[in-house]
């Protein structure tokens, strides 16, 4: 992964778990690499990745169990919220653009529908 | 928790000229510090006194609790920015003064590292390119189980591939509780590891930061910010 060093680094890697865990590639309960192995994979500093790990716990996407490390978090709906917050941000986003220039909702609907039955014949 | 490395108004000149101007700084335990200046800032001026090699300076300075001296020697490791083998020496003359040198000193460790950076243990140093002669000392004062880790532009002479193992070398060290200190100028390649920076001019430290918090502030990579800082 190739950081932007203008943004927080572990700004950055929460990002990272955030979609890991809404592509499934982090599934419910997955046991999560040591603070020591992720460190080497991302190519940062261990309190780095340390820092990352707490907020993902606040968020309560990660759980620390004592004595045997860090899992996913087990709770479904947590995840679903996750994905549905990312989801509606990216659209809130796509959105206000498109209506930023005068873009009817009709003529977005249509793209989007063209666009989505374009992605699915590839 | 007590700092690692305390230094407080620390001053040194060479004649009328003053190097370092009343340096004071904490250098936390576990942490990756870059010491970060242009040259003739004083980076190396500083290390060299931490590193116990200039005893005549003025101010205070405590490593592990203890001032300069046998104790704070033992604990630091040391690559300079020069290398410092005698012309006959081979690879394995080398390490075998640092086994003898050096208690902390992991063999196994150092063997590991050249093993990487494909150095032979027949291979007489001074035939060795700059970049591979700055690998294999690294790997030397990288298998050091040592407390602090001190390191004088380490990635200077090396190709962009090789400083990429070279921070993975630092960084599979530092799980060790090491302390390390970093003084370069090719910040963008290596800011990722780091806790926090140092910058230094002229003698002055000017900013003594957790990179992060930076980052976050700023919107701005410590690159970018050193860059504005010593724009000459």
């Amino acid at each position: 992964m190739i950081f932007n060093t203008n943004i927080p680094i572990y700004v950055q890697i929460i990002d990272d778990f955030k979609k890991r865990i809404i592509s499934g590639e982090y599934g419910p309960s997955d046991k999560v690499l040591s603070v020591r192995d992720l460190a080497m994979e991302y190519g940062v500093n261990p309190n780095t990745v340390q820092k990352a790990l707490s907020e993902l716990e606040r968020f309560a996407l990660v759980k620390s169990v004592r004595t045997s490390g860090r899992y996913i978090t087990e709770d479904i709906k947590i995840i679903q919220e996750l994905k549905d917050q990312f989801i509606n941000e990216k659209v809130q986003t796509f959105i206000t653009d498109l209506k930023g220039l005068s873009i009817t909702d009709d003529e977005i609907i249509r793209h989007i529908e063209r666009g989505i039955h374009n992605g699915s014949d590839d | 928790m007590e700092a690692m490395i305390n230094i407080s108004g620390l001053s040194k000149s060479y004649g009328h000229k003053e190097i370092l101007h009343n340096v004071n700084l904490q250098m936390k335990r576990g942490n990756i510090i870059g010491l970060l200046g242009p040259n003739g800032s004083g980076k190396t001026t500083l290390i060299k006194i931490l590193c116990g090699l200039l005893r005549e300076y003025r101010g205070e300075i405590v490593i592990d609790g203890h001032p300069i001296g046998v104790h704070s020697k033992s604990i630091i490791s040391y690559l300079p920015d020069e290398p410092y083998f005698a012309a006959w020496m081979k690879v394995k003359d080398a390490i075998g003064i640092f086994c003898d040198m050096y208690a902390d000193f992991d063999v196994e460790r150092c063997r590991e590292l050249c093993k990487r950076f494909d150095i032979q243990n027949n291979m007489l140093i001074k035939t060795m390119s700059k970049g591979t002669k700055e690998k294999f000392q690294l790997s030397l004062v990288m298998a050091r189980r040592a407390k602090i880790i001190i390191l004088d532009e380490p990635i200077g002479g090396v190709d962009p591939a090789a400083r990429d193992v070279i921070l993975d070398t630092i960084l599979s060290n530092s799980f060790e509780e090491q302390t390390i200190l970093i003084a370069t100028h090719l910040i963008a390649d290596i800011e990722r590891i780091f806790d926090s920076v140092i910058f230094i001019q002229e003698g002055n430290i000017t900013l003594d930061r957790d990179v992060e918090e930076l980052r976050q502030e700023t919107g701005k990579s410590i690159d970018e910010l050193f860059r504005e800082k010593f724009r000459y």
